[in-house]
């Protein structure tokens, strides 16, 4: 069926993203927004903005039937959920599903399976993809039964969670009976589901994920991989692909367990399969799937030439898979930052407000998603995600400076930005060497980092 | 095409002599929204019952737009009554019944003057004040977009 109205349930650069794609291919964009963004750049380059509510993400951007209601009224056929807000949740989804609207993304009982981190291990199990050593736990005993068998450190996991919510790090088994009632009220006051599961806590070990594409009937490619260890409580904040550093065979065994894990599903759309990596041991293990586009897909744009979210648009429309495997070429490297509003001084708080001037670089093999311009607001309601910084080059050095360059010519006033700091983390020495693990950061921040000031140096 | 000082003045002088209480103009690249009886009043010779804001030169602050609609309660007393939620408006309890209120209708703070519908879920909307319903301005069955303007009411004194 083909599509020509789509209603974009998002805000911020992603709904910027959503709607440059839907130009270039002639689909009318309505975007969805809450009375807090009413006045954002997406309303002004979508064709039509509906206000679907106040502010509060609570009120506007969760809410299922409003969004689904808001299609209906304004004849979309599909909507594009974006990343976050209801993307995941297989509430809207399977109301699109009752309501004969078209869903950008896989369909509901996916959402449901890979958003059940136990059942998405199951999965991976079935498939044949090893997980990081843990389980199920029904009691007390069978737990302590389990940890003494894995060993220390543990990670007490949400089943329902994500984000870090419901996580508990456990260094002594007398420590975990303790630790399992507090991860379950946790997960319990976060989702709902007080489920938990444990898993051995992997010290050293980088964060890379696999970009897959689904035709929903078993037909599965990957995109190669990105790279997104430089994280902090599991925000990330810089991703890369290529994976700096990997053998050929470890690099494949990635992306042959990404596309078996979504084959087993018979997944459909865009979707990344994470997996934690284990360099010395050349051993990677399923971690999760997320089941939506991502903040990161840019780079695997860069050096695919792919447009991801048509892909996407594509299969939801029912075109299936437009390309086999062997037509993706990867070229290059490519690198991007996530620009935040947020205080590196003061523990990366938030710092909403009114932006007084911004103005983004511009340069040969850079790419800037944004939807903030000067005098936008950055309202309290949502993430601190101003925009991202994409550099594309033949290699990671090139990129790397290029990208390093690029933040000292970005310029944002009003409100406290994190760009001096990612300034001097593209120009650590560790960084630039490559292949960092997911510790890196937190010690980068532990050793005092160098002053600002000499960043100017390349 | 770009507006001078000049079409915004021209602009506000056609809403001024409308009945209309809001003015959205959009083109390339520019939005300019008009706003009667808006929170602040502009200091200089400005037409003492409209605000012009150009959109893109001084945003509309968020808490203004919030306030919009519901500060537009003009020097007349006209009372708007907005949607509460996105959904479809119905101005009756079923297809073919008769509407809640109509212009001329004495209303109560808790009399239901409408109902919006959200996946069959049916809302009632309530005048929130006491009065006569001065006209009906959203549409019966049409989509409306929270903080709509869906009719307007003179106060009680």
């Amino acid at each position: 069926m083909a599509i020509r109205r789509i209603l974009i349930a998002n805000r911020g650069e992603i709904a910027v993203r959503i709607i440059r794609s839907c130009r270039a291919l002639g689909i009318e964009t309505v975007v969805a927004a809450s009375e807090a963004d009413r006045d954002s750049l997406p309303t002004r380059l979508a064709d039509r903005t509906v206000c679907i509510g106040p502010g509060p993400a609570r009120d506007s951007y969760l809410r299922a039937t409003t969004i689904v209601q808001a299609a209906l009224g304004v004849g979309a056929d599909a909507i594009h959920p974006g990343y976050g807000f209801l993307s995941e949740r297989p509430e809207l989804a399977s109301l699109c599903e009752q309501q004969q609207l078209i869903f950008i993304g896989p369909a509901a009982a996916q959402l449901a399976a890979v958003g059940d981190k136990l059942r998405a291990r199951e999965f991976a199990i079935a498939a044949g993809v090893a997980t990081v050593p843990g389980g199920q736990i029904d009691s007390t005993a069978a737990a302590l039964t389990l940890a003494r068998q894995i060993g220390t450190p543990l990670l007490v996991k949400a089943a329902a969670g994500g984000g870090g919510r419901g996580m508990q790090r456990v260094e002594r088994l007398e420590d975990l009976p303790a630790a399992l009632e507090l991860a379950a009220a946790e997960a319990g006051a976060a989702f709902g589901d007080p489920r938990v599961y444990l898993e051995r806590f992997v010290t050293t070990g980088r964060h890379i994920e696999v970009q897959v594409l689904g035709d929903g009937q078993g037909q599965v490619i990957h995109l190669g991989e990105r790279d997104c260890s430089v994280q902090r409580r599991y925000q990330k904040l810089i991703e890369e692909t290529p994976a700096p550093g990997l053998t050929a065979a470890l690099r494949g065994q990635l992306h042959a367990a990404a596309v078996a894990f979504a084959q087993r599903l018979a997944y459909r759309g865009a979707g990344t399969v994470e997996f934690l990596v284990d360099t010395e041991r050349q051993a990677c293990y399923f971690l999760e799937m997320n089941a939506r586009i991502q903040v990161e897909h840019p780079v695997t744009e860069a050096v695919t030439g792919i447009d991801l979210v048509a892909e996407q648009i594509a299969i939801a429309a029912g075109a299936g898979l437009r390309l086999r495997q062997n037509e993706v070429q990867l070229h290059g490297c490519a690198i991007e930052c996530r620009v935040n509003a947020e205080d590196a001084e003061r523990d990366f708080a938030p710092c909403p407000g009114r932006i007084d001037t911004a103005t983004w670089p511009a340069a040969p093999g850079l790419r800037v998603d944004t939807h903030i311009e000067s005098g936008s607001p950055v309202p309290p309601y949502y993430d601190s995600l101003l925009g991202k910084i994409i550099a594309h080059a033949a290699d990671r050095a090139t990129a790397r400076q290029s990208l390093a360059r690029a933040i000292d010519a970005t310029r944002i006033t009003g409100i406290t930005t994190n760009l001096r700091f990612l300034a001097t983390v593209l120009r650590d020495a560790q960084f630039a060497t490559g292949g960092v693990d997911t510790g890196f950061l937190q010690r980068f921040l532990a050793s005092g980092r160098p002053p600002a000031e000499s960043a100017a140096h390349g | 095409m770009s507006l001078t000082a000049k079409d915004v003045a021209e602009i506000t002088r056609l809403l001024e002599n409308s009945a209309f209480d809001e003015l959205c103009l959009e083109s390339d690249g520019w939005k300019l929204t008009l706003r009667r009886g808006g929170a602040s009043v502009s200091e200089t010779a400005a037409p003492p019952s409209a605000t012009a804001a150009p959109v893109l030169a001084s945003p509309v602050s968020t808490a203004g737009a919030a306030s919009g609609p519901a500060a537009a309660a003009g020097a007349n007393g006209a009372h708007p009554v907005t949607a509460p939620m996105l959904g479809t408006f119905y101005r009756a309890p079923k297809p073919g019944a008769p509407p809640f209120v109509e212009a001329g209708s004495a209303v109560e703070p808790d009399s239901i003057v409408g109902i919006i519908e959200v996946m069959k879920l049916m809302n009632t909307v309530r005048a929130g004040a006491s009065g006569t319903v001065l006209e009906i301005i959203a549409q019966d069955g049409a989509l409306v977009e929270y903080g709509e303007i869906l009719l307007r009411l003179a106060r009680a004194a």
